[in-house]
């Protein structure tokens, strides 16, 4: 049971870290720079299943953070400091809604992950107390 | 007369080991809720505990006194044990495009209903070792 534990705080630490990744893709959504390679690109955590053989229980692990592969806009802007040479500034490539769909369901799965460890307590405090009265 | 735990406290012990691994099997499920091609999977309580008693020498199989009395059905037993259980594949009712079965609404019901299920095991549980020790006691 105590396994039960170490897997839902697995998957809120897998969950978390994908609502950091949000908030660090919403907080650029609007950043600019001065060339293709320098613009943000959003970032997404990589889950992937971790077996455990001996319990044949599944665990949640974060393999890696990847960059978005989405093409990055540019904007002519040659008033902008931050222009290069032809006048463009580079945009990032967050794609809002996306990230709040993300953010929602990120929230949620953290929720049912707290579910299951906080019920999971609740049994295992009552087993503790078993054939005390 | 020596006191038999494993007959004292039934088929309980038994249930409440199965509770417990079912609920790390379904933790597990609702962990990996958005695993790209991770399988949801389950363990089939009725078989797991019908092998746990066979390997125990108890059944669930009621007594026939008369020649009508039908069977409780098949109760497998094998030297598995509780140790091995066999967990089996969940089938979806919407697979996810990324292969994932698990659905959450799904996996947080059967983790409610196994939940008050072991706290019922538990309480059954209680009350045998409540009832030991008032036959300790000589009842007093």
């Amino acid at each position: 049971m105590a396994n039960s534990l170490d897997l839902a705080a697995a998957a809120m630490n897998a969950q978390m870290l994908r609502l950091n990744t949000v908030a660090s893709n919403l907080a650029n959504a609007d950043s600019i720079s001065g060339s293709e390679e320098d613009a943000y690109r959003a970032k997404q955590p990589v889950f992937s299943a971790v077996m455990d053989q001996q319990r044949a229980t599944t665990s949640v692990a974060v393999t890696g953070v990847v960059e978005s592969e989405a093409p990055i806009q540019k904007r002519y802007e040659p008033g902008n400091p931050m222009a290069d040479a032809d006048g463009y500034v580079y945009e990032s490539n967050v794609n809002t809604v996306e990230e709040m769909a993300n953010m929602i369901s990120a929230s949620r799965a953290y929720q049912n992950n707290a579910e299951v460890f906080s019920t999971t307590k609740a049994l295992l405090l009552r087993t503790l107390q078993l054939g005390q009265n | 007369m020596a006191i038999n735990f494993n007959k004292a406290l039934g088929v309980h012990e038994q249930a409440l080991y199965l509770r417990e691994r079912r609920n790390e099997v379904l933790a597990g499920n609702i962990a990996n809720a958005e695993t790209p091609g991770y399988k949801a999977r389950d363990i089939d309580f009725r078989a797991a505990l019908g092998q746990a008693e066979g390997q125990l020498g108890m059944n669930l199989a009621v007594a026939k006194t008369r020649a009508g009395h039908m069977d409780l059905g098949p109760v497998n037993a094998s030297a598995n044990g509780v140790e091995a259980v066999d967990l089996k594949y969940r089938n979806p009712q919407q697979p996810s495009l990324d292969g994932n079965t698990v659905e959450s609404h799904v996996e947080q019901a059967e983790f409610a209903d196994n939940a008050l299920r072991y706290q019922s095991t538990l309480q059954f549980l209680g009350s045998r070792f409540s009832s030991l020790k008032s036959i300790i006691q000589g009842g007093r």
